[in-house]
């Protein structure tokens, strides 16, 4: 008995010694290995009689369970131990930089097109395109120009050299030829928006010899100015994002719309500071109105069946009023670090409401 | 359009307010863009005395005054002004008051030590005119204390922007209708004109009158006043005209502005002694000139209409008078001259002048033809009573062209266009405040009879607009748009497809630029291909005078631009138009161009520059991105002989993309010396997508997808190197070797390519695994080595290769 007891502790200090996986390996095979002492002890015992061997190997089955938990508790923890070690040579700085490939930016006329489109298309409205290069007709005479009238000189129009077949070319100085292109290609019921790019032979602080517009048709049989008005309302209030904006439809005169009218918006001048809302004054911000009968019976459709409005937004306007951008000029200036201030990233919403 | 609130009453009778007034002429249509009210501005300016005038003891120029403020007692006030003296009466700003010239708010202050509680005004300063001789002074029968605004009887100035439409309200009495049918006040009766003309004159109208000149001034009128006295102009007009920011020039010449400003009706005076014979209409003869009252001499050309006199033009016709018969001070005999010219020639003739006048802007938008004799009768009258003397009859040819009509109007069509029901009898009102005659009238259709002054009105629609514009559209009720039937919308795939481009763009790190759709010509030469350039025929600039053939100068233009901001790597992109002489004149294409290093720098060192397998890379993504599988896109190299590369390419390191016949990209890098030009002296990469030239995929809209049936087999990977020929593209190799089996070859990926010491020169080595999916058992190891044994000996073969083990 005793010489068990000196055994196990001999055995447990050996464990104990063991500071990694294989001295305790070792220790183990010592032990209970094929040859090992205590299998050794085990194997003896069929020399003994029934009564040692009853107590003497309870004994000794004691200790090898001892023995074997013991190796255990020390495995798990020299695994562990090893683990560990090895996180703390494998320790980073993960303060330096990470490795990045930034995104760039989409620019904020792009946008602002996107957002106008998402706007009107749960209204129905589709969106149509038309060349930059456009004849007389388009760009004038459908449209309800009369030849030599001073509103077409108020257009400063580009010219180019007359086309082989005669037609007198042009710069459109409005996206409103989209409409009679869209009119003369399809059947009503329409609402589309013609989104794209103009010219004016003019450049100045507040003038640029290219811009944006958007353009909007609704030819329909019975759409009135009652729905230009709520078209056109739910539109300021969605891009602006507030709620019952201040709106004002102004008489004017555009020649292809009649009634025609001018959109105002509530805004507030004070202290050099400027605000979108409710502040007793107006701002315009968009043309509109009924499309002139001239202008239906130019593309073929009976001013007596079809009737319908149309409005035409400027984007870059929209776009510094929503945004607070002061320099028109600095949309074509290609300076990265305008385009990373003001432009937008792939994930922004197009919505208004942002 | 300016006119003042006391010109206005003259037309029109109303107490509203000028913030009434306002609002109402914005609701019109007569937008609002300025008032002047100096009465808002000189609130606390009050009317002083000076009672006493001493020297400054420090200032030779300045002197101390005292002065009687009525009620709040002396003030001691420092002035410089070189007519101050003893009772004088003028204007105080105390302190608190701000100084409508120049915003300055007033303090007492110490001027060289002494004390000054206030400032004496001048004219200027009170932005009521120019100075002549120092501090405003004002009538002795001012009592002290009274407000400035007062006492100086100011007037309110309007300023309203007009639409090109509204010629009537180019006059003060059309504003007056108008306002008048609104509701704000009632329209005066025409003033009576109760002159009596007392002579015949012997001068005439000549006699010989060319039938363009007829054509294009159907009515000619005028008369001789003589024994006139071309004085000072009296105040209450002076004032008015200066009020609008006109000059005052001299009795005769002011009453000519005034009745253009009144009734929208220019006319014009000329002084008869300067006059030979007679007067009258003519086109202008090749190589005649004319000093214009402006001071300057024109050129007139054959197609002009001038008012002549027997040897000379006297004046361009509806546009500007000119020096040599113009009224003077010695002036005692005119002949006034008012008619009615057409609109187009008057609008050509001073559009090819480069003349602005009042009478230019009122003639070439259409006067009111019948206002030509009531506006000479006006003007007479005026001219007698300002300028004395007598009037001759009055002498004309021809008659006012027509322009009044009579229109069926269906009262239905209100509502049509407004939704608005608005009776009959407010309706007929409205028409007939704003001067049309409805003249007969059944149940539901008016007949109107449209004014002379109303040229803009031609149908039912316009009507429809003047109900709307006086009823207001603020009563017209806001209406949502009614559901739009799916099935009629347009297809816009187009739009969505230019934002999801320019979303994937912006992932990759490019940033979206717009430029300019022109350039300079000689920067369009270095991209134009064999098609002509398009110039602007009246550009901005010679910066800005041709239409963009490529996108990509102006892609350098900006690399180059914010290099010199000191950044370097960058990617920019443009969607956008390009245009040359061809068939279609302009093609939408995606530009884009890469310069520096790929990735950000980096601490790690494994950041590298961008190359041109990149811009592919791009540019086969986009392609990818707008439905076409990357297997149907074939690369082409630039190749002296064969296909060579434009100007702006590297010749070695560019190319084409195309499916089938069609070319649907460009890619490379750019030509070292073109960048050169561009001073850039960083490697560009760049492609272009030609967006026209993508065939339209004719998938039908259904969103059904095939099944997805997954194979359960294993798949099998298989390495191959050979050495090849240097010239032979790898992706014909690459594709052919796909082709073997198209069944069970599923993917083909080069991942090695190695030229150099360890080879045969002009020979390159690559290397690239295939994987094989059966789709209906597990290969076995006899079927693998049959598929790997075609793929060698095609190689073999097609390609005089040599498989490397």
């Amino acid at each position: 008995m005793e010489n068990l007891d000196i055994l196990c502790k001999k055995i447990i200090s050996k464990i104990d010694e063991a500071d990694d996986l294989n001295t305790l390996n070792a220790v183990r095979i010592d032990y209970l290995g094929k040859k090992g002492e205590i299998t050794k002890l085990m194997k003896e015992l069929t020399n003994l009689t029934h009564e040692e061997k009853k107590s003497y190997g309870k004994n000794i089955n004691t200790l090898k369970v001892k023995v074997l938990d013991s190796i255990e508790n020390k495995k798990v923890y020299l695994e562990k131990k090893i683990i560990l070690d090895n996180i703390n040579k494998e320790r980073l700085d993960i303060t330096l930089p990470e490795r990045s490939y930034s995104s760039g930016h989409i620019h904020p006329i792009s946008h602002t097109i996107e957002e106008v489109i998402e706007i009107f298309k749960p209204m129905g409205f589709s969106v149509a395109e038309g060349p930059d290069i456009e004849d007389d007709f388009h760009n004038f005479t459908a449209l309800n120009f009369p030849p030599d009238h001073p509103a077409r000189e108020m257009h400063d129009t580009f010219f180019l050299n007359e086309s082989n077949n005669g037609e007198k070319l042009l710069m459109r100085t409005h996206t409103s030829p989209v409409q009679i292109r869209v009119m003369k290609d399809n059947e009503p019921p329409i609402r589309v928006l013609a989104p794209g790019r103009t010219y004016r032979c003019d450049y100045d602080i507040t003038h640029t010899p290219m811009f944006h517009q958007v353009e909007g048709l609704v030819i329909d049989k019975k759409v009135n100015m009652g729905h230009l008005k709520g078209c056109l309302t739910t539109f300021v209030e969605s891009f602006f994002g507030i709620n019952n904006l201040p709106v004002r439809f102004r008489p004017s005169y555009f020649p292809f719309t009649e009634p025609s009218a001018e959109v105002d918006i509530g805004c507030q001048r004070k202290d050099g500071e400027f605000k979108i809302g409710d502040g007793g004054e107006w701002l315009e911000i968009l043309g509109c109105g009924m499309v002139h009968h001239n202008v239906l019976k130019a593309c073929g459709l009976d001013p007596n069946e079809y009737q319908g409005f149309a409005f035409g937004v400027g984007v870059e306007r929209i776009a510094m009023l929503k945004y607070g951008i002061t320099d028109l000029r600095m949309f074509f200036d290609c300076d990265l670090r305008w385009i990373k201030h003001y432009g937008f990233s792939f994930l922004d919403k197009f919505d208004g409401n942002n | 359009m300016k006119f003042t609130l006391k010109w206005l009453r003259d037309h029109l009778e109303t107490d509203a307010s000028v913030a009434e007034l306002e609002a109402a002429l914005t609701s019109i249509g007569l937008e609002v863009e300025n008032v002047q009210n100096p009465n808002e501005q000189l609130a606390g300016f009050n009317i002083v005395e000076i009672i006493s005038v001493s020297k400054h003891p420090d200032a030779d120029k300045l002197q101390v005054c005292k002065v009687d403020t009525g009620k709040k007692g002396l003030k001691q006030i420092i002035c410089g002004a070189s007519n101050v003296r003893e009772g004088m009466k003028t204007v105080l700003a105390s302190p608190g008051n701000v100084i409508p010239q120049n915003g300055n708010k007033i303090k007492i202050s110490k001027i060289r030590g002494v004390e000054s509680q206030g400032m004496l005004c001048s004219s200027s300063e009170l932005n009521l005119g120019e100075d002549f001789d120092g501090i405003i002074e004002l009538n002795d029968n001012c009592e002290n204390g009274l407000p400035a605004s007062e006492a100086l009887d100011l007037d309110v100035i309007f300023e309203i922007s007009l639409t090109p439409n509204r010629v009537d309200a180019l006059g003060v009495r059309g504003i007056a209708r108008d306002l008048a049918a609104k509701g704000i006040g009632k329209l005066k009766q025409e003033k009576v004109c109760d002159f009596k003309s007392s002579f015949k004159t012997e001068f005439k109208i000549s006699s010989k009158l060319p039938e363009e000149a007829i054509k294009l001034c159907p009515h000619f009128s005028g008369r001789v006043i003589k024994g006139v006295k071309n004085s000072k102009t009296p105040a209450w007009l002076s004032s008015r005209l200066e009020a609008i920011g006109l000059r005052s020039v001299s009795a005769l010449v002011d009453i000519t502005q005034y009745i253009t400003i009144d009734l929208g009706r220019p006319l014009h005076a000329f002084d008869l002694s300067k006059l030979d014979s007679f007067i009258g209409p003519r086109l202008a003869k090749a190589s005649e000139e004319i000093d214009a009252l402006d001071g300057k001499n024109y050129k007139l050309s054959e197609a002009t209409l001038v008012i002549a006199d027997k040897k000379d033009p006297q004046a361009i016709a509806g546009i500007i008078g000119g020096m040599s018969s113009a009224c003077s001070e010695e002036t005692e005999c005119i002949f006034l001259e008012s008619a009615y010219f057409d609109p187009n020639s008057i609008a050509k003739s001073g559009r090819s002048l480069g003349i602005l006048s009042d009478a230019r802007y009122c003639f070439e938008r259409g006067v009111d033809p019948e206002s030509t004799i009531r506006g000479l009768e006006l003007a007479t009258q005026l001219i007698l009573d300002i300028c004395g003397g007598e009037a001759s009859e009055l002498i004309s040819y021809g008659e006012p062209p027509k322009i009044s009509f009579d229109l069926n109007f269906r009262l239905c069509e209100v509502e049509r266009f407004s939704g608005l029901v608005i009776d009959k009898k407010t309706v007929v009102e409205i028409l007939e405040k704003l001067g049309f005659q409805v003249t007969e009238s059944n149940e539901d259709v008016l007949k109107i009879n449209v004014p002379s002054w109303r040229r803009d009105i031609d149908g039912e629609q316009d009507i429809v607009e003047e109900i709307l514009r006086i009823y207001g559209y603020d009563k017209i009720k806001t209406h949502k748009l009614p559901e739009m039937d799916i099935s009629s919308q347009l297809n816009s795939r187009e739009r969505t497809r230019d934002a999801k481009i320019r979303r994937f763009l912006v992932s990759k790190g490019f940033s979206e630029v717009i430029t300019w759709s022109f350039l300079s010509n000689e920067s369009a030469e270095l991209f134009s291909r064999d098609e002509a350039l398009i110039k602007l025929k009246n550009p901005i600039s010679s910066d800005l005078d041709t239409l963009r053939p490529s996108i990509v100068p102006n892609l350098l233009s900006s690399i180059q631009k914010n290099l010199v901001r000191g950044l370097s790597d960058m990617s920019f992109f443009e969607i956008g138009p390009v245009f040359n002489n061809n068939l279609n004149r302009q093609n939408q294409i995606i530009g884009a161009v890469r310069v520096g290093n790929y990735s950000d720098k980096h601490w790690k060192k494994d950041y590298r520059p961008t190359d041109v397998f990149d811009v592919k890379s791009d540019a086969l993504d986009i392609l990818n991105l707008m439905g076409i599988p990357k297997k149907n896109i074939i690369t082409k190299q630039y190749n002296l002989d064969l296909l060579p590369a434009p100007s702006w390419y590297h010749p070695g390191q560019s190319g084409i993309l195309s499916v089938g016949k069609n070319i649907v990209a460009e890619f490379g890098r750019l030509h070292p010396y073109l960048l050169n030009q561009f001073e850039i002296e960083e490697d560009v990469f760049c492609f272009e997508v030609f967006i026209d030239n993508i065939p339209k995929s004719k998938k039908t809209k259904s969103f059904t997808r095939k099944k997805f049936s997954p194979s359960h087999f294993q798949s099998v990977e298989r390495d191959f190197a050979f050495l090849i020929d240097d010239d032979i593209p790898v992706e014909d190799i690459l594709r052919k070797v796909s082709g073997v089996d198209k069944n069970l070859i599923s993917s083909v990926k080069l991942f090695d390519m190695y030229k150099g010491d360890k080879i045969e020169s002009e020979k390159k080595s690559i290397a690239f695994s295939i994987l094989l999916e059966p789709k209906d058992k597990t290969m076995n190891i006899s079927e693998i080595e049959d598929i790997s044994s075609r793929i060698i000996k095609m190689v073999e073969k097609d390609f005089e290769a040599k498989l490397r083990h």
